[in-house]
């Protein structure tokens, strides 16, 4: 599905990504993971064409991203922050956006599950926090794309929302579809994800499953098993 | 493309200043040409003020309307559209819906007055289209600084820098510099001088129209003794053209490998 290839990135003297190499396989919730400033976003804005890699290559379904850009008809993104153009109202960015992509788009049974409909006439700006992050699920899963991309899907979100949202990944996930997910809430990332992929100091450091990380690091939950290879390559920094 | 210029333009015709501009040249037509009741002396009135006034806010609204809708930008990134389609989308919203309020602001008092019976009408159109034309260069070189400039206020300040200096600052180099170099021939050096900046040769352009030798000036005597009125009209359009074309190819460079 995806296939990078030696992705260097880096933004003046910052070396944000030195030589990812990554295969995601079709199907299946895969979780990118690591430190703050490790390249996430980095990674994920690489692959939608977002930011412009200095070195590497990226394949998503067997074609090269660089210079395109019809691959995205492919891609439902969430991004990490979710700022919208304040005059508009909500109904009218739905509209826009199916009117931008030209797919069909299945709208309103996600404004229903969210209970959206009563903010439809409402300007962008006056919505809060997590009204604007739910809509901003509605205008992620509203097409049918295979591959979804998630920037910190859980940010801001109620309990009822946040149960919605996982119901709505593992839908998504039943229907074949590849999701890739990053998120610094641990328990969420254990109890959705497939396959997670660790990244460190602009490299990927582990790629496996969940129970593999576990013997890896001798942590009986996942959460140490993370704190574990922060500490060990803390240490081993201040070694040398 | 096309979808994306109607949004943006959109966007700006439901915004307060859109409409604040409108009626500003709306007010400034009426009181010109129905307080004081003579055409060409209106037409000139309002070429002053059009040459100053249009690159100010060409400048101004094309970097506040970049960075208010640097949101929107990211937004469009993620979806299957190209880079220069988006940008060139955004930059005619902008630069159309001014060129709108300011053809539809001056055009209205100008037609109720009369327009289409007197024979000032190709001086007037020929007045509009270097208004359109001015707001299509200064928001082209709006786009340009704030596509290389993040940071708001820098972007901003560059840009009035800009406008001071291409409206103000460069007259004054430009004529400091004949007087300095008064003892060599200074048909090229001033031939060049209005070439290089938008705002003198639109006003060049109106005054070689309009044909009032008084207000030429050196430079535009110049102008008119190399070219010709014809060829002088043909070569600053060509000019003019040239100052739209050039920011904009820079736009499509400059975004094709920016991050965002």
């Amino acid at each position: 599905m995806i296939r990078i290839q030696n992705l260097h990135k880096s933004f003046g003297k910052n070396h944000v990504l030195s030589g990812v190499d990554l295969d995601i396989t079709e199907g299946g919730i895969f979780a990118i993971l690591g430190p703050n400033g490790s390249g996430k976003t980095t990674l994920i804005k690489s692959i939608l064409g977002m930011v412009i890699p200095d070195k590497g290559t990226i394949l998503v379904e067997g074609v090269p991203t660089k210079n395109r850009s019809l691959y995205r008809n492919r891609i439902d993104y969430l991004p990490q922050i979710a700022n919208f153009p304040g005059n508009l109202k909500v109904c009218e960015l739905i509209r826009m956006i199916k009117d931008l992509r030209g797919k069909v788009a299945y709208d309103s049974i996600l404004i229903e599950k969210f209970q959206l409909a009563p903010y439809l006439g409402k300007k962008l700006s006056t919505l809060s926090g997590g009204t604007r992050q739910k809509l901003n699920i509605v205008l992620t899963f509203m097409f049918d794309s295979p591959l979804i991309i998630l920037d910190e899907p859980t940010t801001g979100l109620d309990p009822i929302s946040l149960i919605q949202l996982k119901q709505l990944i593992h839908g998504e996930k039943k229907k074949g579809k590849t999701i890739l997910i990053t998120s610094h809430i641990m328990s969420f990332v254990e109890e959705v994800s497939d396959e997670i992929v660790f990244l460190l100091e602009g490299q990927v450091y582990f790629k496996g499953s969940i129970s593999s990380l576990k013997s890896k690091t001798q942590q009986l939950d996942f959460e140490h098993a993370i704190a574990s290879i922060l500490k060990d390559n803390h240490a081993q920094n201040i070694k040398i | 493309m096309l979808k994306i210029l109607k949004y943006s333009f959109f966007d700006l015709m439901r915004s307060r200043w859109s409409y604040v501009y409108f009626a500003f040249y709306l007010l400034l037509g009426v009181v010109l040409l129905f307080l004081n009741n003579d055409l060409s002396k209106a037409i000139i009135t309002l070429m002053n003020i059009i040459i100053i006034l249009v690159p100010l806010i060409g400048t101004v609204f094309g970097v506040m309307y970049y960075y208010n809708s640097k949101e929107f930008t990211e937004l469009l990134l993620a979806q299957p559209l190209k880079r220069s389609s988006i940008f060139l989308g955004q930059y005619l919203g902008v630069a159309l819906s001014l060129s709108m309020s300011l053809i539809l602001g001056l055009g209205i008092p100008f037609v109720i007055y009369g327009l289409f019976k007197s024979n000032a009408i190709w001086d007037f159109s020929l007045l509009l289209l270097i208004g359109g034309f001015l707001s299509l260069i200064f928001t082209a070189l709006a786009f340009n600084i704030t596509l290389s400039n993040d940071n708001k206020i820098k972007g901003v300040g560059y840009a009035i820098l800009l406008w001071l200096f291409l409206a103000i600052i460069y007259d004054g180099i430009f004529l400091m510099s004949l007087i300095l170099l008064e003892a060599y021939p200074l048909d090229k050096l001033s031939l060049a001088g209005t070439m290089l900046n938008p705002i003198d040769l639109s006003r060049i352009l109106i005054l070689l129209k309009l044909d009032i030798s008084a207000l030429l000036g050196y430079t535009g005597a110049v102008f008119k003794q190399f070219f010709g009125t014809g060829l002088g009209l043909i070569v600053s359009f060509l000019m003019l053209i040239t100052w739209v074309a050039a920011p904009l190819a820079r736009i499509i460079y400059v975004c094709k490998r920016k991050d965002f």
